[in-house]
């Protein structure tokens, strides 16, 4: 396996009998009891590294051995059977690989000895492995930690899927398209990140809160925004890493039920997820929001999102940027079709998002929305202001709004001009064969 | 991501026996057990069925025939259900297997359908996607 120089001498041995394990051809039944492992460490992982972190006081080191923990599983369980208690199981074998670096240490250091002497003692595989009363919070301060402003946010991306997610590396670099040793690279240099910074195993204090917790929700977003919006690459996968997404967005609505924009963001995701079924048509180009066959938008997932709406509502704080984009989602969502859509309503959301979370994209969107509403001409007058500003440069969105709205005020020859500068803007295939046809259609 | 459903079953005497335990204990651990579920994000409905017989609708002739039960000559009796949404049907198991249940009961692990089982060009299921867009099922 091709490791970067880098992280090969401290890549844990335990990650390379996994991939190895993972490729191998296994028998119909080993397969199955390895699909039955890896169901437990995506349950567990979260509650059984935090736990770990709590014994050793070393998110780093506990991470290890975890992932050590899962690799002797993977080794015994499919011949030997998943024990009564796996989490408990995974767990005692992380505490003993511990007493056992510390043991080797202790040549050492006599007080290491002691220490292990006195651990081993205590670890016991069919006693509860964790408190429940207070395994939440350390389930939340993994969180914090994973999604740490030290870190790069692909860093970020990559500790949260594999330690709060359960996600093997190998599964990370396949919803990514990135090789295999690139995730572990990103893992192994968070990790040390961390250690360098001495980022504690604690909830941020009460002044830092919200900035950490807007680094946590952005985190689960950006995930989510992988597989929603990628164009390329394997499409079941990637819909599956916004599924996992939204399945970590609701673990934190879960674990900060007085926070508002934890329930604004699963309402995003679960409102956007809801148009999966109609994003692609039959041979997987994707199809706009205003073509799409709304019949076939998940109803189930549209009730949620409004549900996880009301309680952000219902705290009585106001809506963030998230809840704000559930909004708009929300009013999509909740239109049977383009012409019934209430385009007034999401102008005023757009202005209020514009407000506390200002961007020349959220600008452009207002600015489509505002086209629905009032008509192409004002709208025309606020992306024309975008354009003078400059700040959407090389942004293929801007000509090819531009151009939308020129057609519609029969100014075909300055739309032709927009549209190849959309063309020549964008880098996704399917969107140029869009473009094309359009210029096309201009004559 | 596929959605599973945990189909309870439980014979006579397990549920004669339940009926004889401390019921606000049993309800704590059900109720502890749905909890972990929705924190970890992957319970999306569940609901049990009344424990008194109800009745069977019989197609062994035509037109069906209606009686009381079914009674204990019905080794298991389905009596509740969770709906779960995990990518595999092993992650579904597991979550069935932490389930606080007694010895006489089983669960069933079996994935929900969805439109991908059926012919998209077909009248009905098009139909049957308008009504669950409607929110009439």
């Amino acid at each position: 396996m091709p490791v970067a120089e880098e992280s090969s001498a401290e890549e844990p041995s335990a990650e390379d009998a996994r991939a190895e394990e993972a490729s191998a051809e296994a028998p119909p039944a080993e397969a199955s009891a390895r699909r039955a492992v890896e169901a437990v460490w995506r349950i567990e992982s979260a509650r059984i590294v935090a736990t770990l972190t709590r014994y050793t006081g070393d998110f780093a080191l506990a991470e290890d051995l975890a992932q050590e923990a899962l690799a002797e599983a993977l080794a015994g369980w499919p011949a030997h059977g998943v024990p009564a208690s796996p989490g408990a199981w995974l767990v005692a074998v992380g505490k003993r690989r511990a007493i056992d670096g510390w043991r080797r240490a202790a040549r050492q250091d006599e007080r290491y000895a002691a220490l292990a002497r006195e651990l081993d003692e205590a670890v016991d595989a069919s006693a509860p492995p964790w408190d429940p009363d207070a395994i939440d919070d350390d389930v939340l301060r993994l969180v914090f930690i994973a999604c740490h402003p030290v870190l790069a946010r692909e860093a970020s991306i990559a500790l949260t899927l594999r330690t709060v997610g359960g996600l093997t590396t190998k599964e990370i670099a396949r919803a990514f398209l990135v090789p295999t040793a690139t995730v572990q690279q990103r893992i192994v240099r968070a990790k040390r990140t961390l250690a360098a910074a001495a980022v504690p195993f604690e909830v941020p204090s009460r002044e830092e809160y919200p900035r950490r917790l807007s680094a946590v929700l952005s985190v689960l977003y950006l995930i989510f925004n992988e597989g929603y919006a990628a164009a390329a690459g394997d499409a079941w996968m990637r819909a599956d890493l916004a599924r996992e997404a939204l399945r970590l967005a609701r673990v934190l609505a879960a674990l900060v039920p007085r926070e508002p924009e934890a329930h604004g963001l699963v309402a995003l995701m679960e409102l956007l997820a809801a148009r999966f079924p109609a994003r692609l048509d039959a041979n997987g180009d994707p199809v706009l929001l205003a073509d799409q066959d709304r019949t076939r938008w998940d109803r189930v997932l549209i009730d949620r999102g409004r549900r996880a709406l009301a309680r952000a509502d219902a705290l009585g704080r106001g809506r963030g940027p998230y809840g704000l984009q559930a909004a708009i989602a929300e009013c999509h969502d909740t239109a049977a079709s383009v012409a019934d859509t209430d385009w007034g309503r999401i102008v005023l959301l757009y202005e209020a998002l514009g407000r506390i979370a200002p961007s020349p994209v959220v600008e452009l969107n207002r600015a489509v929305a505002v086209s629905m509403a009032e008509g192409p001409a004002t709208a025309l007058r606020i992306v024309d202001g975008l354009m003078a500003e400059g700040r959407l440069a090389g942004y293929g969105l801007l000509p090819s709004v531009r151009g939308e709205l020129l057609v519609r005020l029969g100014r075909a020859a300055e739309a032709r001009e927009e549209f190849a500068r959309a063309t020549e803007l964008t880098g996704n295939v399917r969107e140029r064969a869009v473009l094309e046809g359009k210029l096309r259609e201009l004559g | 991501m596929p959605k599973f459903m945990l189909i309870m079953r439980a014979t006579d005497a397990a549920i004669a026996a339940s009926e004889q335990a401390d019921f606000a204990a049993v309800i704590e651990a059900m109720g502890r057990y749905n909890e972990s579920m929705i924190k970890a994000g992957v319970m999306v409905g569940g609901d049990g069925l009344a424990p008194e017989p109800g009745l069977i609708v019989d197609f062994a002739q035509t037109p069906p025939v209606v009686s009381d039960g079914p009674y204990g000559e019905t080794k298991e009796l389905f009596n509740g259900f969770w709906m779960l949404e995990v990518p595999t049907i092993e992650e579904a198991a597991e979550w069935a297997k932490r389930a606080p249940l007694a010895p006489g009961n089983r669960l069933e692990v079996r994935r929900v359908t969805g439109p991908e089982d059926f012919p998209a060009d077909n009248e009905w299921v098009q139909k049957d996607e308008e009504w669950r867009a409607q929110g009439l099922q």
